[in-house]
């Protein structure tokens, strides 16, 4: 009998070996999907079929050794819905591309059946990736199965929930200022941001191209180790993606003694609820007692962050979505005239949000005010790359809060956007780098999960998984939420 | 008060370069094509999607710019211009802003003026648009718009010129001369009338009290004229226009205009003053391009022999430099001519024949030189029958134009019209000798002083050989035979 319990590492031990089937894996998550999703609203798109013709395929097609050179075999795995996928619609969580079916897939994607993956559905995501809450879908909320009346963060609140559920025990997101690790942190797994071009965004749909980055979430370290080695490596689709070797497909041994350990002041300041800060001093006190060397420093840009990040997000985001103009795919709101028709689709195709950032952008790129805005932020950016390169000059790691409070309720920041921008204050600086960054779960607070956020210099993501593994072998086993179904 | 104009051109030309495929996906860059057969996610602007730079498309670009002497920047970038229209697909076009491939070149054009050089401001690299089918007779009762994106991401270069021009004619020997230099390098078709080489025209009149900088002077772009003699005629009214404009002391409005082929003149089509903001900003998506220092210089050594290079070593063979323009302005045609110089060295009587005869055949029959009717080995064989005597030069133009209507060589035409030219002295003097009997008073009124009369008797030869005697030769055989008859 295939269990969920399992983490992807062992069901892809079992369906090698024949123990298990990949129908069973696949069907026991398409029940639990079944079961418990109707609560948590984390799937756009459940492709049954697709998905349980998929693990026949492999479970009578293949025999032992090609399973075995299949590192996700029969693993089913969830798709945030800004990846494209040619067997299921997206949508990336917009009205604008409402019935959409794209005609090629995802790089990733075909590196997941490549691998023997199987993709069982769609995830929801805030519109084009512009939230931290997965508030902002046109098509559904997702809640936080830890307590369904708070948000599960964002925008890669649907893979992060349905991994956290126990749905799949892997999915993919998307991070371009903390977009995988904020959920990660408020659903209590470990979600990981790649260095910037380790993982193509070919089938990515773009919302800031130079901070996007595609990567994985799962339950234990190991797992996403193996996520992200099936999905890394230089792509000829994608000229913004490094000629390296791909990332190793198990954890790398990592002497924590010898960690030199950054803790930067201006992420251990005020505004950080007390509650996280007693959870995070508690880890990094377990960090010390595995011999780490924990050691202040500071990255003194960080306070221009936000600012610099939302200018040169949203100037891209405005570009980069401005190809849904209603003419070629996607929705359209017909008009008298060319001029109309553009205003129309695109006032009634994006949500308050993505119009709010669009105009933003577009503001930032007009004439008279790029060098003010848009080519400032460029300026501050370099000077934020700096600080981590100091910063590394002197530390291995650096450790921070991923999120400076716990998960927040429905509808509590959407009164102020600056205030929802400000959830991703420690998150945005690995993005503006390009540095890799994973949040993993540290315990609970109040019966909500509380993350750690590692950085480390560009390339470096095994320095990282292999402490976070490290720090994930000592601390107590996490509990999972909604262990009993759907009635909890 | 009588003010002077001095009339200021500078000209942006478009050319699109001959890759196999497209600049940034791997889409055929074919002209003719059904619509949208040659599309793929990334000219689509799908979502998701990504560009990756053709190489083939730098390389183009570099010979572009190495041969109208650029400097060529081991560093530069691209740059997203961003407007929105149906038929670009992302709404914004993949181009090069402020740091473009190439800067600093030049063209030098000839005239009754002499020789002047016009400068290059930058050429840079930038994805095509697709293309609009209007459904309807004219654009203003279009029932609609069909868009056919086998264009959308063709490779371009853009070449903006100085405004170092100063008449229509100038404007017009540019073009010219830019054509010629880039049809030696194989990058593109240059067909006007495909759109694979465009020229957009800017014009102003610089009053000869004005001292203000250039580039304050209102200025009308003429967009998309489809031949440089429109280009001419389009600037040839813009100066009538913003003349009579300034001299009534209306202001010229900086706008684009587009030129009416039928009526010879410039309309208005919008204004700029209310111009699109494109909101450039650098392409995230594309590494800065960099050129490797060692690559650059094996471009330069592959460079081909350019027209400056071949008016002089075509000058030092002895050709006048009205042919050698003919030649150096039509790349097939020098081509050719190399070629039937290799087998036939005679570089005068193969010019000669080449520009005269050779080209008013080509010219009847609607042929280039891409595909010449005559080939160059036959050509060289006629032009040797008429250095060894064997044809006249009357008879090897019928012979030229029996050659391209059969295709035949000259020798099998020569036999089968019979048209060879009697050069055996026997055969001559049996007709001179019957010439001389049967006309003893014209014969007496030569030998009496009158030059003229032989010209009668050596006609009298010719008639009697069907025109195929060599006529200096029966002028000898006449006077020889006539001084021994006394």
């Amino acid at each position: 009998m295939a269990s969920l319990t399992w983490d992807a590492v062992e069901m892809v031990r079992r369906v090698q070996s024949g123990e298990v089937s990949a129908l069973e894996l696949v069907d026991a998550a398409l029940e639990r999907i079944a079961d418990v999703d109707a609560n948590i609203g984390a799937f756009l798109y459940v492709d049954d079929n697709g998905a349980r013709d998929a693990a026949s395929r492999i479970d009578s097609d293949l025999t032992r050794e090609q399973k075995e050179r299949l590192p996700l075999a029969g693993i089913p795995v969830a798709i945030k819905d800004n990846l494209v996928t040619r067997e299921m619609p997206t949508t990336a969580g917009s009205k604008i591309l409402e019935g959409f079916r794209s005609p090629y897939n995802a790089t990733v994607v075909e590196r997941l059946l490549a691998a023997g993956a199987i993709p069982v559905g769609k995830v929801n995501l805030d519109e084009f990736a512009m939230g931290s809450s997965t508030e902002h879908s046109a098509y559904q909320v997702t809640r936080n199965p830890w307590d369904p009346t708070r948000v599960p963060g964002g925008s890669s609140g649907g893979s992060a929930a349905a991994v956290a559920a126990g749905m799949v025990p892997l999915a993919l997101g998307s991070d371009t200022g903390g977009s995988i690790r904020t959920p990660a942190s408020y659903c209590g797994v470990v979600g990981m941001k790649p260095t910037y071009g380790r993982v193509s965004r070919y089938g990515l749909i773009a919302f800031a191209s130079s901070l996007d980055q595609v990567g994985p979430f799962a339950r234990t370290v190991r797992d996403a180790v193996l996520l992200l080695h099936v999905i890394t490596g230089k792509d000829p689709h994608d000229a913004t993606s490094v000629d390296v070797m791909p990332t190793q497909a198990t954890v790398a041994a990592v002497e924590p003694s010898r960690m030199r350990i950054g803790l930067p002041e201006e992420y251990f300041g005020d505004g950080i609820d007390p509650k996280v800060r007693t959870r995070v001093d508690g880890a990094l006190e377990t960090l010390r007692g595995l011999g780490a060397t924990l050691v202040p420093i500071s990255l003194p840009h960080t306070r221009y962050a936000i600012a610099t990040y939302y200018l040169i997000a949203n100037a891209e985001a405005s570009s980069n979505l401005s190809r849904y103009d209603g003419v070629r795919y996607g929705f359209r709101e017909a008009a008298p005239d060319l001029i109309q028709m553009y205003a129309n689709t695109r006032s009634l195709g994006f949500g308050r949000e993505v119009r709010r950032r669009i105009l933003l952008g577009t503001h930032a790129l007009s004439a008279g005010y790029y060098d003010a805005y848009y080519l400032k932020a460029q300026k501050v950016r370099t000077l934020i790359r700096r600080d981590f390169e100091q910063a590394f000059s002197q530390v291995d790691l650096i450790v921070t809060p991923t999120v400076p409070d716990l998960p927040f309720k429905f509808g509590e920041r959407e009164v102020d956007p600056l205030q929802m921008y400000l959830t991703d204050i420690f998150t945005v600086t690995t993005n503006l780098a390009g540095l890799p960054g994973l949040s993993q779960p540290i315990g609970l607070t109040d019966g909500l999960p509380v993350g750690l956020q590692w950085i480390a210099p560009a390339l470096q993501e095994e320095r990282i998984l292999g402490m976070a593994q490290a720090l994930e072998s000592v601390l107590p086993v996490p509990s999972w939420p909604m262990q009993g179904g759907s009635s909890q | 008060m009588s003010e002077s104009y001095e009339v200021v051109i500078g000209l942006e030309v478009h050319v699109e370069l001959k890759t196999a495929s497209k600049l940034f996906c791997g889409c055929t860059n074919l002209f003719g094509q059904e619509p949208n057969t040659h599309t793929c996610p990334v000219c689509l602007g799908m979502p998701g999607a990504l560009p990756v730079l053709n190489q083939q498309a730098v390389a183009l670009a570099t010979r572009a710019a190495l041969a109208l002497s650029c400097d060529v920047h081991p560093f530069s970038k691209f740059d997203r211009k961003q407007y929105f229209y149906p038929d670009l697909p992302k709404a914004y076009q993949i181009s090069q802003y402020d740091q473009p491939l190439a800067t600093e070149g030049h063209v030098t054009i000839r005239g009754e003026f002499g020789m002047r050089s016009i400068g290059i401001e930058r050429i840079h690299l930038e994805e095509d648009a697709g293309k609009l089918n209007h459904i309807g007779q004219r654009l203003g009762d279009a029932t609609g718009s069909l868009v056919d994106l086998n264009r959308a991401g063709v490779p371009l270069i853009e070449i903006v010129s100085r405004p170092d021009m100063h008449s229509p004619e100038e404007a017009r020997l540019y073009l010219t001369e830019l054509r010629t230099v880039l049809s030696y390098l194989d990058i593109s078709d240059l067909r006007m009338e495909e759109g694979s080489m465009r020229c957009d025209a800017n014009i102003s009149l610089r009053p000869s009290s004005y001292t203000g900088s250039l580039v304050d002077l209102p200025r009308v772009e003429i967009k998309n004229v489809n031949s440089f003699r429109n280009v001419q005629r389009g600037i040839e009214h813009e100066i009538v226009r913003q003349k009579a404009l300034l001299e009534q002391g209306i202001r010229v409005v900086k706008e684009t205009r587009g030129f009416d082929d039928a009526a010879g003149t410039t309309y208005s089509q919008r204004s700029k003053e209310a111009a699109n903001d494109y909101r450039y900003f650098p392409e995230p998506d594309l590494p800065p391009l960099i050129l490797d220092t060692e690559w650059l210089e094996a471009q330069k050594r592959e460079m081909p022999d350019l027209p400056e290079a071949l008016r002089h070593s075509l000058t030092t063979e002895g050709l006048v430099s009205r042919d050698v323009e003919v030649l150096v302005q039509d790349r097939a045609l020098y081509g050719f001519w190399r070629e039937v110089v290799a087998i036939f060295p005679d570089v005068k009587l193969v010019t000669n024949w080449l520009l005269s005869d050779y080209s008013r055949h080509m010219n009847a029959q609607g042929l280039s030189f891409d595909t010449p009717g005559v080939s160059a080995e036959h050509l060289a064989q006629l032009l040797g029958l008429i250095q060894d005597g064997t044809l006249s030069g009357k008879m090897a133009k019928e012979v030229l134009e029996a050659m391209f209507t059969t295709k035949e060589s000259p020798e099998a035409v020569v036999q089968r019209l019979g048209l060879s030219q009697i050069t055996d002295q026997e055969a001559i003097r049996v007709i001179v000798a019957e010439v001389i009997t049967a006309n003893p008073g014209v014969v007496a009124d030569f030998q009496g002083g009158k030059d003229k009369a032989l010209a009668f008797l050596v006609g009298q030869v010719m008639k009697a050989t069907k025109g195929q005697a060599k006529p200096n030769l029966v002028n000898s055989l006449l006077r020889e035979a006539i001084a021994s008859h006394v």
